[in-house]
């Protein structure tokens, strides 16, 4: 009987013992890590977050965050991956037995992650099609039936709305409405898909070779974006208001409750995937100025991201606002009948104050629009929001719009991308590593098979009301699962594999012992605060009713966003999503304890002192 | 004599005032907004622009009703502002006393709206007829939608990307295993007799308690 911790291995007669990959040199290693911690959430969730937070004030629960939860965490997946050399599953079986859920746990959530992102990156590439056209199709409205007006919809939203919720999407009013699968979101899924496989077919072979590209590009449309848009007009006004600080926003525990996850997200901490890639490499390699590295670009990315959005928000906000009065001056012109450009920008609030008190009726009558850059600036998004409606309309206003839509789209998908590769790693190599793949299969069949069994499953959000699916999985998956198997990472490395034994494993790999701060954010920091934030995040949850935002043209009040309920299945399938990776750690330990229980029972009952266990071995 | 065609001469433009009224039922407003057309190269609105316009509503009338009897003399304007807006109304050039109804108007400036607009170099927008909506222009749909075009270069590259790469793996595969069934005897006996524990497993461990020696002092008799 073969015990699972001894890992003895003979080799087959005749057969080689397959080396484990490895990376082709480091630049291949750190630019995979960096591009999977860059991701999209670093272009359309922190600029959002940091304007909700009272600008350059957010930065400070936000480094507080990664320098006593994010590197410590990000050093310790990297070094256990490096020293056991296994995927998730197997490092954490490795660790203790009692803890293998951890490691299933990372697999499913790495699939399930992987299902919504990729179809994300989806829609990414149908915009990219559509970005070669002239004029960009989301600019005008299309013609109705009789070509009398333009569809109802569309004048009553904008026409950046209706092209992303009605030829997009083609979104259904509310998620029990299934609506038809979409055939022109299947075949985009299909190509991200395909493009994915491209880069994965031979797992880090030709992922280090892809990664030269996905994850340095991002950073040349980045710049060239901060070049253009410091030049648009109104891009210090987004400037200005996206890093003013605000401190008194520190007072408000959910400012911190946001960093912290914003970083463990971002950082992509207990998906299995930086385990993956690590275990790819030489032993004897400093982890600990990667982790580092890492840490640092990924923040340095966010905010360096941040200044490009907000400057073509700026820029947006103060077009709006120009037409705003543009609108204003018309109607003034007209009705009082005074000389075309008499009234100017500069000059209409004189003009107003003037007919205020000469003709106040009258221009009472006209319902002039209350025009506010502030307000503009505050229509901020995130998310799918921000890239597929705010920044596409922003888009159609720079000239040359063509390019910018072409260069913004390439960008998210490649950012996307590169992304991905985490996730598939962190559900490719703990398989491999299970040897549940038969010889005879080889590698690029068994990526394929993860590839297409995950497009089968993505085809749930491609029917109409794939959106909101898709915001289910991005709120109960990639959250709270994530943060419950990171407390458990933490406290396994800790206090079972033992903080002595780790320090000496990173000693013998690293060539220095790990210092104060590592012992220190280690030990307590670093559980503490994920516990912390664990609670604190449930207890928001809680309270928050379960609900969604629908797009229903039916609406009184549309074109805003019909507020609905979670019907009681849907919820369910909320809660399943978030319990099942965790429900396997206790489930693992319970099988685990019960095998150990049965084993110290037949011990003790059947002493054969002619047993040598030293020569057990896996072939019987 | 003269002194009734005189005062019939003096009664016309009265007369014309009277049949011109803004609001009136077959009258129609326009709007100029010349200086947000053109800018820098704005033209003055004067007389001989508004004599222009006259022409070239004449000319929409004689186009839609084929009678080449309407002159500039049948358009009449008033109540001018600094807006550059106007009311006009048509009138019956077999009947000077007479208007051509709304409908009839409406239609001819439909016929000829371009005519109109590239005289004055304005557009819809910028030259408004107010109560005669603009004929919106179709979107252009190409035979073949570009994003098909462009899907379908993308997935072409994907497609051969993805057999070239299978296609050199199995070839590399092969010759990996046509390396290996050439090799000596020799080496591949050596392989076989080597211990097939993994030395990496007892380095860390506590090594593996052998149950052969561990109750030897028991089963011995005390000395």
């Amino acid at each position: 009987m073969a015990e699972e911790n001894t890992g003895v291995s003979v080799p087959e007669l005749g057969k080689t013992v397959e080396e484990r990959p490895k990376w082709d040199n480091k630049v291949q290693y750190l630019l995979t890590c960096i591009g999977f911690a860059v991701g999209l959430g670093n272009v359309w969730r922190f600029p959002y977050l940091c304007q909700t937070y009272g600008g350059g004030a957010f930065l400070i629960p936000y480094f507080i965050a990664l320098i006593f939860e994010g590197i410590p965490l990000l050093h310790m997946e990297l070094a256990i991956g490096q020293r056991l050399r296994q995927g998730s599953i197997g490092v954490w079986n490795s660790i203790s037995p009692f803890l293998g859920g951890v490691g299933i746990g990372s697999l499913i959530v790495s699939f399930l992650v992987a299902l919504f992102y990729n179809t994300i990156l989806a829609w990414v590439l149908w915009y990219f099609f559509h970005s070669f056209q002239d004029p960009l199709p989301w600019r005008d409205c299309p013609l109705n039936q009789n070509k009398t007006g333009y569809i109802e919809e569309c004048a009553k939203s904008t026409p950046v709305n209706y092209f992303w919720y009605r030829e997009t999407l083609n979104v259904t009013p509310n998620i029990t409405d299934s609506g038809d699968v979409q055939w022109w979101v299947v075949i985009c899924l299909a190509s991200a898909w395909g493009i994915v496989y491209i880069c994965f077919i031979r797992g880090i072979e030709t992922i280090g070779k892809a990664v030269y590209i996905t994850a340095t590009f991002p950073y040349l449309v980045l710049t060239i974006f901060l070049i253009r848009a410091l030049t648009l007009p109104g891009a210090t006004e987004g400037l200005v208001y996206l890093f003013t600080p605000k401190v008194q926003v520190l007072k408000d525990p959910k400012v911190w409750l946001d960093a912290a996850t914003q970083i463990f997200f971002s950082l992509s901490l207990a998906f299995g995937g930086l385990i993956a890639f690590s275990s790819y490499n030489p032993q004897k390699n400093d982890c600990e100025r990667d982790a580092v590295i890492v840490g640092m670009i990924n923040s340095a990315t966010s905010i360096y991201a941040s200044i490009p959005i907000f400057a073509i928000l700026g820029f947006k906000a103060t077009s709006n606002y120009n037409d705003c009065l543009d609108g204003n001056i018309l109607s003034i012109t007209n009705a009082f009948n005074i000389g075309d450009q008499n009234v100017t920008r500069e000059n209409y609030d004189s003009w107003l104050k003037h007919l205020n008190t000469t003709h106040s009726q009258e221009i009472e009558d006209l319902h002039l629009k209350h025009c506010s850059i502030q307000e503009f600036l505050d229509q901020s998004a995130s998310g799918t929001g921000l890239a597929f409606i705010v920044f596409t309309e922003a888009v159609i206003k720079m000239p040359g719009s063509q390019v910018w839509a072409v260069l913004f789209f390439v960008m998210l998908f490649s950012l996307g991308l590169s992304s991905m590769f985490g996730n598939l790693e962190g559900i490719l190599t703990p398989l491999l590593d299970l040897h549940v793949v038969p010889k005879w299969l080889p590698k690029e069949a068994f990526t394929g098979l993860i590839c297409l069994i995950s497009f089968f499953f993505a085809l749930i959000f491609t029917m109409g009301s794939g959106n909101y699916w898709l915001e289910i999985f991005n709120s109960y998956v990639g959250s709270l699962p994530l943060l419950i198997i990171a407390f458990f990472e933490i406290i396994g490395v800790v206090y079972i594999y033992g903080i002595g034994r780790f320090s000496d494993d990173i000693e013998w790999m690293t060539g220095r012992r790990p210092n104060l701060y590592w012992q220190l954010t280690w030990r307590v920091i670093s559980p503490g605060m994920l516990l912390v934030v664990f609670l604190a995040y449930i207890t928001v949850q809680v309270q928050q009713p379960a609900t969604y935002e629908a797009w229903n043209p039916n609406y009184i009040n549309f074109p805003m966003t019909e507020t609905l309920d979670y019907p009681g299945w849907v919820f369910a399938i909320c809660i399943l999503l978030s319990s099942v990776p965790c429900i396997f750690i206790p489930i693992v330990a319970l099988y685990r304890f019960i095998q150990w229980i049965t084993r110290r029972v037949r011990q003790s009952q059947n002493h054969n002192p002619y047993d040598n266990h030293a020569y057990e071995s896996e072939l019987q | 004599m003269l002194a009734r065609v005189l005062l019939a001469l003096s009664l016309v433009p009265a007369l014309a005032q009277a049949l011109c009224q803004p609001d009136g039922q077959d009258a129609y407003k326009v709007r100029l907004s010349i200086k947000t057309a053109l800018g820098a190269n704005a033209y003055e609105w004067n007389e001989s622009e508004q004599f222009l316009f006259r022409a070239t509503l004449a000319f929409a009338m004689r186009k839609y009703t084929g009678q080449e009897t309407f002159n500039v003399s049948s358009v009449i304007v008033c109540d001018e502002t600094p807006r550059v807006s106007f009311w006009f109304v048509v009138t019956n050039p077999n009947d000077t006393a007479t208007l051509i109804p709304k409908n009839a108007v409406e239609e001819a400036i439909r016929l000829s709206r371009n005519r109109i607009n590239s005289a004055f170099l304005l557009s819809d927008k910028t030259l408004q007829f107010l109560g005669i909506p603009p004929t919106l222009a179709p979107p252009s749909q190409p035979s073949l939608p570009v994003w098909l075009i462009v899907f379908g270069v993308v997935m072409g590259i994907v497609t051969t990307g993805i057999l070239a790469l299978i296609i050199i793996g199995f070839i590399q595969r092969k010759k990996k295993e046509k390396t290996i069934e050439d090799e000596d005897e020799e080496e591949k006996q050596e392989r076989i007799m080597e211990n097939g524990i993994s030395c990496e497993t007892l380095e860390g461990k506590d090594g593996v308690n052998n149950g052969a020696y561990s109750h030897d002092e028991d089963r011995l008799t005390q000395l």
